[in-house]
């Protein structure tokens, strides 16, 4: 046995059960979806085989290996220039002849391959019965039948992937035949290397001949970097293009995509034997009523509004116990702190600014495991299905849905990996204009300050105001992205071909993961950035401090008071005075000039900066602008009834503060993924630029409009 | 009687077989890569509420693609 350590390449189609597999072999956790595309990132893992470990690599799940979509680039050329001992290729079962597409391919490429062939008990209910053995001798490669999703047949797998890594150490492409046109314009394209081949190892000339009559866009670009080859070859590739376009009555693209199928039907045929008479599956029986005309949207709507209610319900009593943890906890820290500047800077800046946020967690854990049923079920498709038409009209594609979703349509999202969701758009534009308009969905972040302004001033109609909120997100986000589509980003829309898969019953354990890592995501966020960002903000608020002559007068007022009434409110004008004296507070005062025809104070000023950083800190920073402000600490009344209290607020400045909240600059971190997602900071300094000036306009609407009609 | 069509004239639940995808590029491929090839056998499954985009299954599973999309592939139906 060698010691060299072996490193296997997971590929696979969408829907293939790829993820499953990869859970199983290395334990790591990560989402699985049932929405083509979800997985966009390149992951890894270690598996364990008799005490040796086995590095797996996760590609992105693709239909093909063309050089038209990033993940298929990206799964290429990981296998072709990182070069694992063997690519595990996980094929759907029930869905053969499409998945063996894409194994196919590889076979061309030449790397060794093992096939997975999962989900092979679906197979078996809808009648079909797969020789593996003889799929095996007609590919010559391994072909294990699995299924992942109960951890049948993982072991084999890994032990079939070893043997190939010790067996196969060069690269064997499969020789198929595209017809006689092709294969001679492939022959002479071969010839035509003159020796050169082994600079393109470990490639075959065959397998670089045929990217280039399919016109393959990297291989065309880098044989034209090779200046022995470039001119002999593109000349010919030229030639022969032409050729076999005006004999065949097809471009050779569409040629070799025939053969390549009309190979994998005959083997089809030849392992394959359906026992089934035709009938309309169980999937089919239940699309008939989800996207049925008229019950579809209803039911969509139907499902978006009753998660709301599931979410807040489910999670009233849980935000409760948090809440009183947290009370708790300040109340032990007082108790053991010695009052002054580290009792402030515990209570004030780290458990109630940190507790604020966390105090949320059931909230999102509830909302993140309704968006995994959606997405596990393969309701997701559906949801892109039956708004495409709608999302064609803002000059968005279908699968922007996704993006929109998980950065927020429904509430609870993030931004983060909604940007990074963009990825599957293949239309640049639209992309764009996807990535541009998802941060003014409701993200989880958003949701603490809605919560709290909720439950302060519109308490009778939580849900309602709820609901509002997201259908006036939906509409700027959709009206931001016409826009967008035409002015800056004018052009046309990309294909939208997409999958969709069968209805599946989630199972619990693949619903609980990933609750628990989306959550675990945000209590992350919470424990590091928010926590680093409520100290920083509680410095902010707390230095410098008043001058010692002044403390030294209030104090002495305070002590003059005759009742313990007078005693309280001096107290608090102390507090007051000194938070403004503070940098935050000078700060916040500065904006008020630009922010007091919104009806916002300086303390909702401060915040708003602070939500820069990350919008949970809006909810924290005014925790601890308002707790500073407290005279008796231990008078645990919640912030948000202190707001419904105090006469500077209203129900009216509330809600154009939410729709501020919603729609102003993006969080940092949502910024830098834009930057990075759409390749330059130009778009990203844009999307702060224009979401903030967007946010002023509509709140100043909201609150000057709302005083004309009397609502204020 | 066999009529060479597009899916955008296929009722749903009609059958119909592949005869020739008329669009390369991006496009053609991406049809080509999910199956759609001549001689693969078609069923219109339905259409979103919207009339667009249209629901098929080939070769055991379900595609969905835009009405505009679907007129680059050329079906012949059967019809008694």
């Amino acid at each position: 046995m060698s010691a060299e350590k072996i490193t296997i390449a997971l590929a696979g189609n969408p829907n293939s059960g790829k993820t499953s597999l990869f859970n199983a072999l290395t334990g790591a956790r990560q989402h699985v979806g049932n929405y083509p595309g979800v997985t966009v990132e390149k992951k890894w893992g270690t598996a364990k085989l008799g005490g040796r470990e086995i590095e797996v690599v996760d590609l992105p799940g693709t239909y093909s290996l063309t050089a038209y979509s990033p993940e298929e680039l990206v799964a290429r050329n990981y296998v072709i220039e990182d070069r694992p001992q063997v690519v595990v290729d996980v094929v759907d079962a029930s869905n053969l002849e499409r998945n063996l597409y894409l194994a196919v391919q590889f076979m061309e490429l030449g790397v060794p391959v093992v096939i997975a062939l999962n989900m092979i008990d679906v197979a078996q209910s809808r009648g079909l019965h797969i020789d593996p053995d003889k799929l095996s001798r007609l590919l010559g490669v391994p072909v294990v039948p699995t299924v992942a999703r109960r951890g049948e047949g993982v072991l084999k797998v890994l032990k079939a992937a070893q043997e190939v890594a010790q067996q196969k150490t060069t690269w064997s492409p499969v020789d198929i035949s595209y017809g006689q046109d092709i294969d001679d314009a492939l022959k002479q394209l071969v010839a035509s290397f003159n020796g050169q081949e082994s600079a393109w190892e470990p490639l075959s000339p065959r397998w670089v001949g045929l990217k280039l009559l399919e016109n393959d866009a990297e291989v065309i670009k880098k044989i034209a970097q090779d200046r022995e080859l470039a001119a002999d070859l593109e000349t010919l590739r030229k030639k022969l293009y032409q050729h076999i376009t005006a004999t065949m009555g097809d471009d050779p693209e569409g040629v070799i995509a025939d053969h390549r199928y009309g190979y994998i039907a005959g083997l089809y045929h030849q392992v394959v034997t359906e026992s089934r008479q035709k009938r309309i599956e169980a999937s089919d029986r239940i699309d008939k009523v989800l996207t049925n005309r008229l019950l579809g949207p209803v039911i969509l709507l139907a499902i978006l509004y009753g998660v709301y209610q599931f979410v807040f319900w489910a999670s009233e009593t849980p935000v409760v116990w948090f809440e009183e943890f947290f009370g708790w906890l300040a109340g032990a820290a007082e108790a053991i702190i010695p009052a002054g500047l580290l009792q402030s800077l515990v209570v004030s800046g780290m458990i109630d600014g940190v507790g604020g946020v966390l105090g949320f967690v059931p909230l999102i854990a509830f909302m993140f495991f309704a968006i995994a049923i959606m997405e596990d079920s393969g309701y997701m498709a559906r949801v892109a299905y039956i708004l495409d038409r709608v999302l064609r009209h803002f000059g968005l594609h279908g699968n922007s849905v996704m993006a929109l979703i998980v950065s927020g349509g429904i509430s609870g999202g993030c931004a983060v990996p909604g940007v990074m969701a963009t990825r599957t758009l293949k239309d640049p534009k639209a992309r764009l204009a996807t990535i541009l308009t998802v941060p003014l969905m409701n993200c989880g972040a958003k949701l603490p300050v809605y919560a709290l302004l909720i439950a302060a001033f519109f308490a009778a109609k939580q849900a309602e105001v709820m609901f509002a909120l997201t259908l006036v997100s939906w509409g700027l986000a959709l009206v931001a992205a016409r826009i967008l589509r035409w002015t800056l980003l004018k052009g046309e829309t990309a294909p939208f071909v997409m999958e969709l898969p069968p209805y599946r019953m989630p199972t619990l354990k693949g619903l609980l993961i990933h609750t628990w890592e989306r959550t675990w995501q945000y209590i992350k966020k919470a424990g590091t950035v928010i926590l680093g960002v409520s100290v920083i903000m509680w410095a902010l608020m707390t230095f410098p401090g008043l001058p010692e002559e002044q403390t030294a007068k209030w104090e002495a007022r305070i002590a003059a008071a005759q009742s313990q009434e007078a005693k309280e409110q001096l107290s608090m004008q102390m507090a007051q005075a000194e938070v403004g004296h503070s940098v935050a507070g000078r700060m916040g005062r500065a904006l008020t000039y630009v922010t007091a025809p919104l009806g916002f104070d300086w303390r909702t000023n401060v915040a708003l900066v602070g939500g820069f950083a990350a919008k949970e800190v809006v909810v924290a920073t005014m925790g601890t602008a308002y707790s500073l402000g407290e005279v008796e600490p231990e008078e645990a009344e919640s912030l948000s009834s202190r707001l419904a209290k105090d006469p500077a607020w209203s129900p009216l400045m509330a809600f154009a503060l939410m729709i501020f909240v919603m729609v102003y600059a993006p969080c940092f971190v949502t910024v830098v993924m834009i930057r990075r997602e759409s390749g330059t900071w130009r778009w990203a300094l844009f999307s702060m630029a224009y979401t903030t000036v967007l946010a002023y306009l509509l709140a100043l609407v909201v609150f000057q409009g709302g005083k004309l009609l009397g609502l204020g | 009687m066999v009529t060479i069509e597009t899916i955008r004239m296929l009722k749903a639940g009609e059958e119909a077989v592949v005869k020739k995808i008329t669009v390369g590029g991006e496009l053609g491929r991406r049809i080509r890569d999910m199956g759609l090839v001549p001689g693969t056998s078609i069923m219109v499954v339905g259409r979103a509420p919207l009339k667009d985009p249209v629901q098929i299954k080939l070769k055991g599973y379900n595609l969905t693609l835009r009405n505009n999309e679907a007129d680059h592939i050329l079906v012949s139906s059967s019809e008694q």
